[in-house]
């Protein structure tokens, strides 16, 4: 990795809300467009992207519809910028087919969604982590897909640089997956010096036109980008396709294909994955929860520690793909397992899954609009307990 | 891309075409590999460097041409190029980006992309292949369908009117707009290569036959009856009335150029108006600014 271009990168100490720091990171992780579409609560992301971009040669475009924007984003990363849009629930759902096509092709790029209340245009103002199963398995067709969420505008600053980082790393896009809470919750923000800010750049082919296979994985499964304009003369689709990037149309291209963009995400779980854990060993009861969840959980564990539980915690900083080995080897060791987030039970059913039976597990559920009540937190937590 | 002498010494094309996909898809008296070989004809005479040159297509039997021009290429989603073309073109204006779809793809599912990239003088080329029906999925009715026309989706014939593409697009605001059929080499070829030089968006539709579906349901005879059709019917009116030039169900088809004016393009109206509010602070946006 490199220190990035210090044209985006606004070092200081700032007030900001999670949106505008969201903007930051991207600006500073070396994003050079943006193709939107309007939608609160994820407008101020775009809003403070057009207002700074002029300044660093980046180019931005209110698009006809997240379509269109989805889309935008894709030509622009393969004509070699680093690109994202942004958008919430109804918006998101818009862009699922050509997020598809972004994993198919394997272009670098990062999509945010500022979560709302759904279903359909549900609570436009206030907050959701609902769309956390479409983020996994919105588009149609098998893939792995990268999830990121933040709790903090601080942390939306700094997860939007690996955002980026991973993207290129494995060219795949990324979610980040903020909720209205974290979107619109204004507070200190750091920005460190550029030299501080370390970026991937896009990996290019090293080899010449006429040795050149588009689709030949590394050793990692991830193939080199093929540079627009350079001579290639390359072709890719949204057919399934072999190294040549030529469609072909058949169980085992299929095979082949497919397998290998699920495996670079699974194989490198491990580097992509990011949680915060404490007091996990020696606990009885341990409490996932992601974004602003993990906030409200803070008073409930306190309190249920004062009476004398043992409660460890786990933060998913990483969403998708899910640590699957971590949770069974915790599962292994405690009584329960709680998922707290503003849902009827999405991240539950993967927690639930990889505990595999090994301890109870328990949901606390709410459907968005506004965020748990710590009390609802701490009794399931003391039910959890017994 | 690897690709023998000996099929380059065979295909007087084999220099554009991808020649270890062939054989290609398209059935035989198609009208889309006409307009492939006017694009690559109108390219070499162009003088524009190949290797600069993007295509971009959506899905269709059109679509497949991105599969087989033998230039850097992006065989996107169903309706989807435009846009996917202006990524391309923002991101690198050094790249010549063409877009080479149906009339399903660029005027039903992606019809708000052509007209917004239109409104926004996105410097883009598109060509529309208009062979009246939607090929790949069986010939079903689309947005071009002459009334009347029967389609497998409109077995008693088409009752909703067609849009005038010339019409649409010089209305949403392309700055170069022709209309050929597959039957006129030479003047298709001189209108993508004005294409190709102008500046903005420029919009070209291509009446092509399609004898597989659209002929056979609609008993028009053959491939060769179609190209007799479009000899007898097709009128060269450059700058007719465009509201005068709908596609009835066989009759008259008007041919020709019927836009050809300037207007500043996306990026210069970016530069311009960021240039009035920042002055010398502000960096113009362009060719230096491709990345790769
Ligand atoms: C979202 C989506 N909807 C539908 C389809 C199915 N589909 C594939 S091609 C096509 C129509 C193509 O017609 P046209 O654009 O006119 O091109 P042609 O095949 O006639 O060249 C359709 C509907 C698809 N691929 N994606």
């Amino acid at each position: 990795m490199v220190p990035t271009d210090p044209q985006g990168v606004l070092t200081g100490a700032h007030f900001l809300d999670g949106d505008y720091a969201c903007a930051e990171g991207a600006m500073a992780a070396g994003c050079r467009f943006f193709g939107g579409y309007p939608i609160t609560p994820s407008t101020e992301v775009a809003e403070r992207i057009t207002q700074r971009f002029p300044m660093m040669n980046g180019i931005f475009i209110q698009m006809e519809d997240e379509m269109a924007s989805m889309n935008a984003v894709l030509g622009a990363a393969w004509a070699g910028k680093k690109s994202m849009t942004c958008t919430s629930g109804p918006g998101f759902s818009l862009m699922m087919e050509n997020l598809g096509l972004g994993v198919m092709l394997e272009t670098p790029c990062v999509v945010v969604n500022v979560q709302r209340g759904g279903p359909s245009t549900g609570l436009p103002t206030l907050p959701g982590q609902a769309d956390m199963m479409q983020a996994r398995w919105g588009s149609h067709g098998d893939y792995e897909i990268i999830a990121l969420s933040p709790n903090s505008p601080q942390e939306s600053f700094d997860l939007m640089v690996d955002c980026f980082n991973l993207s290129e790393r494995y060219r795949v896009p990324v979610l980040f997956m903020m909720d209205e809470c974290v979107g619109h919750m204004t507070e200190r923000v750091v920005i460190p010096s550029a030299e501080n800010i370390l970026v991937e750049e896009r990996r290019y082919t090293a080899d010449p036109p006429d040795k050149h296979l588009p689709y030949k994985a590394d050793e990692n499964l991830v193939p080199p980008m093929t540079p627009t304009g350079k001579g290639y003369r390359f072709h890719v689709t949204g057919l399934t396709h072999d190294e040549r990037g030529y469609p072909v149309i058949n169980a085992d291209a299929q095979n082949k294909i497919v397998r290998r963009l699920v495996e670079k995400i699974r194989k490198n779980a491990a580097d992509i994955i990011m949680l915060e854990e404490e007091q996990v060993a020696g606990a009885d009861v341990v409490v996932l929860s992601y974004g602003i969840s993990s906030r409200v959980v803070i008073p409930a564990v306190e309190k249920a520690r004062s009476q004398g539980v043992k409660v460890g915690t786990m933060r998913l900083i990483t969403v998708w793909p899910f640590p699957e080995e971590r949770i069974r080897e915790i599962a292994a060791n405690v009584n329960s397992l709680v998922m707290v987030e503003l849902n009827l039970g999405q991240v539950f059913l993967e927690m639930d899954r990889c505990a595999r039976g090994q301890c109870k597990t328990f949901l606390v559920p709410h459907c968005g609009g506004w965020v748990h009540d710590p009390e609802d937190i701490y009794n399931v937590l003391m039910e959890a307990a017994k | 891309m690897t690709q023998t002498a000996q099929a380059t010494n065979e295909h007087p094309m084999a220099e554009w075409l991808r020649m270890d996909r062939m054989p290609h898809i398209w059935c035989s008296t198609c009208g889309i590999g006409i307009v492939v070989t006017c694009f690559t004809e109108a390219l070499k005479k162009s003088g524009i460097d190949p290797n600069t040159v993007a295509i971009v297509s959506g899905i269709g039997c059109t679509g497949r041409i991105a599969g087989y021009i033998r230039l850097d290429s992006f065989h996107t989603t169903h309706g989807r190029a435009i846009p996917f073309a202006t990524g391309l073109k923002l991101g690198n204006p050094r790249l010549k980006v063409v877009v080479m779809s149906g009339d399903g793809d660029l005027v039903a599912i992606g019809g708000n992309h052509l007209i917004h990239a239109a409104r926004r003088n996105m410097d883009i080329t598109v060509i529309c292949v208009n062979n009246f029906t939607y090929a790949m999925t069986g010939g079903q009715v689309g947005p071009t369908t002459p009334t009347t026309a029967y389609a497998s989706t409109t077995p008693y014939g088409n009752y909703e009117n067609p849009f005038n593409l010339p019409r649409l697009a010089a209305s949403s605001g392309a700055v170069y707009v022709a209309r050929w059929t597959a039957l006129h080499l030479r003047r298709l070829t001189k209108s993508i290569g004005e294409a190709l030089h102008k500046k903005g968006f420029s919009f070209i539709e291509v009446v092509t036959p399609c004898s597989t579906l659209y002929a056979r349901k609609n008993r028009l005879g053959s491939g060769l009856d179609l190209m007799r059709f479009y000899h007898d019917s097709s009128e060269i009116e450059h700058h007719a009335e465009l509201e005068k030039i709908n596609i009835e169900f066989q009759k008259k088809i008007v041919v020709g150029k019927f836009v050809d004016e300037e207007r500043p393009t996306f990026i210069d109206g970016y530069n311009a108006r960021m240039k009035e509010v920042f002055g010398d602070k502000f960096k113009e946006y362009g060719e230096e600014n491709g990345q790769n």
